[in-house]
């Protein structure tokens, strides 16, 4: 028993080295289940703060960018307005009511808030950002998150007024999306090398694909609503040996000035999840 | 100003001009990541115990941590350059006691050649450990680990020596009467 103590003793330096050097790897290493705890309540309390003070002063000199990237959306949108659609027999006229429910039987599935991004990286493997809006907006986990232009990433944890924000530029990133002209799916993740680009993979080569073709989110994606740009094909790496694409795809937003988001929320998800959550308890 | 209060200011000004500052330039490359933060760590003074100099660079790398969203990395580097430190001071130190004739190490304190491998040789250690450990989450090459490490240290010593020329701190010679 002496002999333990004057060890320990004699060695606490190293020994306490590496009892520092085991917690940080510990953290480091564990962080999908330490983060729900501890890890990302204190950071979001403490640095987003400072984080939102930086902002508010960094925010003037991207007003230039973020108004064009906003001004693009709203023309997008326009086009979308059903008032510019019309069936050549005016008797079978379709519009659609944005009233939750009406006698058609249309719903309301995705509603969207619009948020300010107050901390933003692009320099690491896993990126992440903050917003302004937290659990007291009815912000939750698992919520997508939209930039003007497109897919931004996905909220994983949330304090009152602040959230964090998975950026499709995190390795752990995966989500679903398909060719936009014939509607392969494929799997959508980011290879942690250039922030500008993404990868694409297990698209199969029913249909040929050509750069500068349009992927957008699939409709299995139980966090966007199909149909959200995720960006377009830069590259198509042709593997002879297998019967899938690889494509690299230059991302809709630019994660470089990402200043407003739109976070949106599945009004089904629970619903849904419910559904499929029973079938795994079946087995 | 005390010792204390100067290091309390150093060390929240480190983490802001590194979280601020240099994580907010637009990278020129992947490899390119400017880290200058861990200068707090080399310039801490001489006569700080060995088991608080440990906690100290491990509480440093976690406060950046915070801000970066990436639990324990920079802890672990941190920890790791200011564990080797004082091996590190007593090797290179070149006249018998400089360690309690000045205060931190720096230029005048240990001479030119010492003081220059003793930033490079714990820029490296940081550098790699972090890029290390950055690395095995990732699955890239091996030429990527090593691009990295040795970009990212080119420009941090890069940092190191503007600084260093910036900020040129006075150490005064201290008898050993006081």
């Amino acid at each position: 028993m002496r002999n333990i103590f004057l060890f320990i003793r004699r060695y606490f330096n190293f020994l306490f080295f590496m009892v520092m050097q085991l917690v940080a790897l510990y953290m480091l290493f564990h962080f999908n289940r330490f983060h729900e705890a501890a890890f990302l309540g204190v950071a979001s309390k403490v640095t987003g703060k400072v984080n939102e003070k930086y902002n508010n002063i960094e925010y003037y000199f991207k007003l230039k960018k973020a108004n064009e990237a906003l001004v693009k959306e709203n023309e997008e949108l326009r086009n979308r307005l059903h008032e510019n659609f019309d069936v050549p027999d005016t008797a079978l006229k379709m519009f659609r009511d944005t009233v939750a429910f009406d006698s058609l039987g249309h719903f309301r599935k995705w509603a969207y808030l619009s948020a300010k991004v107050i901390s933003n990286s692009v320099n690491f493997q896993n990126n992440y950002f903050t917003i302004n809006l937290g659990s007291k907006h009815g912000i939750r986990k698992e919520m997508g998150v939209m930039s003007p232009s497109g897919v931004a990433g996905t909220v994983i944890n949330t304090s009152e007024n602040m959230a964090i924000v998975m950026s499709m530029l995190n390795i752990q990133f995966r989500l679903s999306a398909k060719l936009k002209k014939s509607g392969e799916t494929g799997a959508v993740f980011w290879d942690g090398k250039n922030a500008s680009y993404v990868t694409m993979i297990n698209l199969p080569k029913s249909m040929p694909v050509n750069k500068g073709d349009t992927i957008v989110t699939s409709q299995y994606s139980t966090r966007y609503p199909q149909g959200v740009m995720v960006g377009t094909v830069a590259e198509v790496v042709d593997d002879k040996s297998s019967n899938f694409y690889t494509l690299k795809i230059k991302t809709a937003t630019d994660f470089y000035n990402l200043e407003h988001a739109n976070i949106v929320q599945n009004l089904f998800r629970d619903e849904q999840k419910k559904l499929e959550d029973s079938i795994k308890t079946n087995e | 100003m005390s010792d204390l209060v100067k290091n309390i200011i150093r060390f929240a000004l480190f983490i802001f001009i590194q979280v601020f500052v240099l994580f907010q330039i637009q990278p020129l490359h992947r490899f390119v990541i400017p880290y200058i933060y861990f200068l707090y760590i080399l310039w801490l003074p001489f006569r700080i115990p060995r088991v608080t100099l440990t906690l100290v660079g491990f509480l440093f790398g976690l406060t950046l941590d915070f801000f970066t969203v990436s639990p324990g990395l920079h802890a672990a580097a941190c920890t790791m350059i200011a564990y080797l430190r004082p091996f590190l001071i007593n090797i290179l130190i070149p006249q018998e006691g400089a360690e309690q004739n000045y205060k931190s190490p720096s230029i005048t304190s240990m001479g030119l050649a010492p003081y220059a491998t003793y930033i490079l040789i714990l820029t490296l250690v940081h550098n790699i450990w972090l890029v290390l450990l950055e690395w095995i989450n990732v699955s890239g090459n091996f030429w990527f680990f090593l691009g990295k490490v040795l970009a990212t240290s080119g420009i941090s010593l890069l940092l190191i020596l503007v600084t260093e020329l910036l900020f040129y701190r006075k150490e005064k010679f201290r008898t050993n009467t006081a």
